[in-house]
């Protein structure tokens, strides 16, 4: 219990937006500047499917949705710039949807709450 | 652990798009419990650290690389249903913007990694962090669980992935789980230590905004003074 105890202890804790900033600023710093160094080698569901030779099953498949503004993270480009781009944007964009996601899911709640709240049901 | 197109045969691929978008569906109802107007910005934040997180492909033995999951952080930290919401949101970019995972498989790589590495992973974590509790403090029993359970999340999804394998005739199950298991054992324990570390820092500073830390009720209030 002595953690916790700690914890109580009135420790100043962080501001929320600011522990917000410093969270988004980490991911951001992730997706640009170490990214771009990350390991190229297959993973392990790849790795697994090039030894039991079933990558075939995937490389001779067309893809179902050939609409991806950037595939493969940038990699086709070449360049580490563009795997920082592109990681940018995509934390931006995943934050952003999940956001709206969660005001969605919170507008449904806000409707069943109303709908319960009606007289008659 | 994406499973791009080809690899499921189309009852696999159709019967697991259909169990995911259930899933879906009432995690969005199932979520609202959860989220208030300040949980919300959270949420995005998980969802934008963990698409961070993915792309760090961090290299294991033998020429195989591992990545971030990511389920049991966004669970724990937001609970199970909007931390289910925020790895469909992930999956979905990844797969519709970035071309990884395939368009059939994005249900079965939904189950894989946020119904079995995710629901099922986070329910056996908080099931025995309650059985710990009785012996350790709750911060103690939490950051154990998290550590041990990030772990099996991650080898619990590679079972998963190995059996849609099978069931679609792509490759014997005797010849894929073993492989299965046996690398992502490994990129398992990268999964264990980048959770506990963020949910160590999280708890630290602001052990209010873990969800699956039931501490001290003052620091929940603190919260709730802020919010209002």
């Amino acid at each position: 219990m002595a953690d916790d105890v700690n914890n109580v202890s009135g420790k100043k804790t962080t501001g929320l937006w600011i522990f917000f900033g410093v969270a988004m600023l980490v991911a951001i710093l992730l997706a640009v500047f170490i990214s771009p160094w990350a390991s190229s080698s297959p993973d392990g569901l790849e790795k697994v499917a090039e030894d039991k030779g079933f990558m075939e099953a995937a490389e001779d498949t067309e893809p179902t949705w050939t609409h991806s503004p950037i595939p493969d993270y940038g990699d086709a480009v070449g360049t580490k710039a563009a795997v920082g781009l592109s990681g940018f944007i995509g934390v931006l964009l995943t934050g952003a949807l999940a956001a709206g996601v969660a005001l969605l899911a919170l507008g449904l709640g806000h409707m069943n709450k109303r709908r319960a709240a009606e007289p008659g049901n | 652990m994406h499973i791009p197109d080809g690899f499921l045969d189309p009852k696999t691929w159709g019967t697991l798009t259909g169990v995911s978008a259930g899933f879906t569906g009432y995690a969005l109802y199932a979520a609202k419990s959860k989220l208030n107007e300040k949980v919300i910005p959270l949420l995005g934040i998980t969802a934008a650290f963990i698409f961070a997180a993915q792309m760090l492909n961090f290299p294991v033995a033998g020429g195989t690389s591992g990545h971030f999951l990511g389920a049991i952080l966004a669970m724990v930290l937001l609970g199970a249903w909007p931390g289910f919401l925020v790895m469909v949101v992930v999956l979905m970019v990844q797969c519709l913007f970035f071309a990884d995972g395939g368009l059939t498989a994005l249900g079965a790589n939904i189950f894989t990694m946020a119904v079995i590495g995710g629901l099922m992973s986070y329910y056996l974590l908080m099931l025995s962090k309650g059985a710990l509790g009785r012996s350790l403090s709750e911060r103690t029993s939490l950051l154990t669980c998290t550590a041990v359970f990030s772990w099996i999340s991650v080898v619990l999804a590679s079972i998963a992935c190995s059996f849609e394998l099978a069931i679609s005739g792509t490759v014997p199950l005797g010849t894929v789980l073993p492989a299965m298991v046996g690398v992502h054992a490994i990129i398992g324990v990268g999964e264990a230590i980048i959770t506990t570390v963020v949910i160590a820092v999280v708890l630290q500073s602001r052990p209010d905004l873990v969800d699956a830390y039931s501490g001290p009720p003052e620091l929940g209030k603190r919260v709730a003074r802020e919010v209002a």
